[in-house]
């Protein structure tokens, strides 16, 4: 049997220090939706919330194996889903 | 380690030697940002390299020869990028070379393509559109040394079938696997790919593909290194991060100022003594006197700024290279934001104290064009050395030494401190007022990478120098040179019967009491003005400028420059000039670099009305609210 609970949609900006999740949606311009996806956020990729820089934000993710540094500006309208999931993101 | 595809395309590499090629063969480099690409490009050329940017943009295009047996092959650095939709202009301009349609550049008739095979899954994206293009490709998976040590693997064979490229295992800083580079140039016939890859429409698919296609290669990704993470607990602690970051920046500046003011100046007296060596060697008069006063007066007075300008870079290479900077530029973030700009800006501004030409060249770390244009137009504002000897030697003839905190602080290091703090907040103001304004943007998310921490490479580190110093000497010594020798001439115009008038007489007397009027309001004479008619070539220019008139006129022959310029010139005007060069844009080298990085001659325009402007005000104000107070 499976678990058919959806796991709750966060910005990633809210995820707990250390958590992990599955990119969900970007609800940014397409040509920032470009720019990130090139990058690595790319809808299903896991992310994990690594690191706070020392003042607060940026935020650091870690997505695809490397370390990427967010503003809260961005990272609050990149949606997760929490915990995660295979797909897409389940690297080889 | 190299693999090849169905057919071994080295079972033509023995014809090479049958005969020498007429024509030149153009490759193409290319990979994503932080691949290592340069290093593999600086690696292949040994530095025979051409800079320079792209017609009608501001990417750099860089050129390099590899010499091969019997021929010639020309090597086309691409900027990085991460796919090949012309979405930036780096990647419109790697699209436009890649196809054949930028000017000046044959088509390419190879294809080094570069991955970070630490990260394939994220790089193989570019694979798919590149391989696509149908050009004979070499795909280099680099980095080879850190993925077999993090426990990396992955099937070469297989991947090389899968793309229908040869594929090969390198490392451009260690230099492993670049035999396999060199063989593939010297081939006598390009092959091209020999399997068809799917056409792919947007980045999810892209991705989707490089990721089936890492499982089917076996592709195991290496673990982090467990240091990286640790040095981080450190460098971005909440305490320590910002701490270490403060006495990083102030150990930076100290040591480039503190150290490469008095290397400078021995480096000055060398080019003294050499020129003063050389001179008899000249035939005395006026050949002599353009040779040495002119040419090598003007040269020198730029050439004294290279052992900062090479300390500067070293200990940029060696941040950037060791992988701080990144976490000094997340640091940085909170701050720049306020005024507008991104954390990137900030290590160009630190470096603009030195001085603002390499501060210039530094902005290219800075993607977004606005930011970019911003963090160029402010740099200047910040108090760089050249600014100094006006500033000491002001100073030193109108403020009296008086201490002002006890033994902490005097009348003269407070006021020296007061033109630091004031190019500063002209820099912050002008700032916010661009981006604001003309320069309103972030179109582009900050996005910033942390690389894994790396012990940099002397080699490494060496060739930056040795490309940056080339750079700067080529930029600022043609300016440099031709405006040296205008201001020699005018001088000596017009002449009188072969011989040069007096000083009164000449050329440049006359610009003085042209500009006269203008500069009058601002409590100056036109002595002054033609000091600062000739600090438009540098800022320092004008302290040699003024040594030589007040040295010939009759009355101030006999003084120090300090005394003379205290008899001549009111303690407001004083103030006002100091002031003036606190903000005005005068350095041609700047005007030069800020030219060829915006690739126009727009903003090097703005720039000089704006400086000059706020510096002219600025100046009258001063001098108008003074000279009530002083006289």
């Amino acid at each position: 049997m499976e678990l058919e609970v959806p796991e709750p949609r966060v910005a990633l900006i809210d995820l707990e220090l250390g958590e992990a999740g599955t990119i969900d949606q970007i609800s940014l311009p397409p040509a920032d939706q470009q720019f990130l996806m090139r990058i690595g956020f790319v809808p299903g990729a896991e992310i994990r919330f690594s690191r706070r820089a020392p003042l607060g934000d940026p935020g650091v993710y870690s997505v695809d194996g490397t370390e990427i540094a967010l503003r809260a500006e961005t990272a609050s309208y990149i949606f997760v889903q929490r915990g995660y999931r295979s797909g897409l993101g389940d690297l080889p | 380690m190299t693999a090849f595809p169905t057919e071994p395309w080295t079972a033509t590499h023995e014809e090479v030697a049958e005969g020498p090629r007429r024509e030149i063969r153009t490759v193409a480099l290319i990979g994503p940002p932080n691949s290592g690409k340069s290093t593999l490009f600086n690696r292949l050329t040994r530095l025979r390299q051409k800079v320079g940017n792209y017609p009608g943009v501001t990417v750099e295009q860089r050129i390099g020869l590899l010499a091969s047996t019997g021929q010639e092959i020309r090597l086309v650095d691409l900027p990085g990028v991460y796919s090949l939709t012309p979405y930036s202009e780096d990647e419109r301009v790697a699209v436009d070379v890649l196809t054949g349609q930028m000017d000046g550049l044959p088509r390419p008739d190879a294809v080094l393509l570069i991955l970070d095979v630490t990260h394939l899954s994220r790089q193989l994206v570019l694979a798919a559109p590149v391989v696509a293009l149908g050009l004979p490709t070499l795909v280099l998976l680099n980095m080879a040394d850190a993925f077999a040590k993090g426990g990396g693997s992955l099937d070469v064979l297989k991947l090389a079938a899968e793309l229908g490229t040869p594929v090969a295992m390198v490392s451009a800083t260690q230099g492993t696997g670049l035999d396999a580079v060199e063989r593939f140039l010297r081939q006598d016939q390009y092959q091209r790919p020999g399997a068809l890859l799917p056409i792919l429409q947007d980045l999810p698919q892209c991705r989707k593909w490089a990721n089936q296609l890492g499982r089917r290669v076996d592709y195991q990704r290496p673990l982090p290194r467990a240091w990286t993470h640790r040095l981080d607990d450190i460098f971005l602690h909440k305490l320590w991060g910002p701490l270490i970051f403060v006495v990083v920046v102030a150990a930076v500046f100290q040591t480039v100022f503190g150290l490469g003011q008095p290397l400078s100046t021995a480096f000055q007296d060398l080019l003294t003594h050499l020129g003063e060596h050389a001179a008899p060697f000249v035939p005395p008069g006026l050949i002599r006197s353009m040779l040495m006063d002119g040419l090598w007066k003007g040269v020198s007075s730029v050439l004294v700024f290279l052992p900062q300008i090479l300390m500067l870079f070293f200990f940029i290479g060696l941040l950037e290279d060791s992988g701080y900077l990144a976490r000094a530029a997340l640091i940085a973030d909170r701050t720049m934001r306020s005024v507008g700009l991104n954390g990137k800006a900030f290590i160009p501004l630190l470096s603009a104290y030195a001085c603002a030409v390499p501060a210039i060249m530094a902005t290219r770390t800075i993607e977004n064009k606005r930011d970019r244009i911003a963090t160029v137009l402010i740099a200047p504002f910040m108090t760089c050395s050249a600014r100094l000897p006006i500033y000491t030697l002001l100073i030193a003839a109108f403020i009296p030494d008086r201490p002002v905190i006890g033994v902490l602080l005097g009348a003269r290091a407070c006021a020296m401190l007061s033109l630091y703090l004031l190019g500063f907040l002209a820099a912050i103001a002008t700032a916010k007022v661009l981006k604001s304004s003309i320069l309103k943007s972030a179109a582009v998310p900050f996005v910033l990478e942390l690389p894994e921490y790396r012990c940099p490479t002397w080699q490494s580190i060496g060739l930056r120098l040795v490309d940056r110093s080339r750079v700067f000497l080529r930029q600022a010594g043609t300016v440099i040179l031709i405006v040296s020798l205008l201001v020699w001439v005018l001088t000596h115009l017009p002449l009188h019967n072969g011989r040069a008038p007096e000083l009164e007489q000449s050329a440049i007397a006359y610009l003085g009491h042209g500009i006269e009027p203008l500069i009058q309001p601002l409590g100056l004479n036109w002595k002054i003005g033609v000091g600062l008619l000739t600090s438009v070539i540098a800022r320092e220019v004008i302290v040699g400028t003024l040594g030589t008139i007040y040295g010939v006129a009759p009355a101030t022959q006999s003084m120090t420059l300090q005394n003379a310029l205290r008899r001549d010139l009111n303690p407001a005007g004083a103030m006002a000039l100091l002031v003036f060069f606190a903000f005005a844009m005068q350095c041609t080298s700047t005007l030069a670099v800020v030219r060829r990085e915006t690739n126009s001659w727009k903003w090097p325009i703005v720039q000089f009305v704006y400086m000059t402007g706020i510096a002219y005000s600025a100046a009258l104000l001063v001098n108008h609210v003074l000279s009530r107070f002083l006289r």
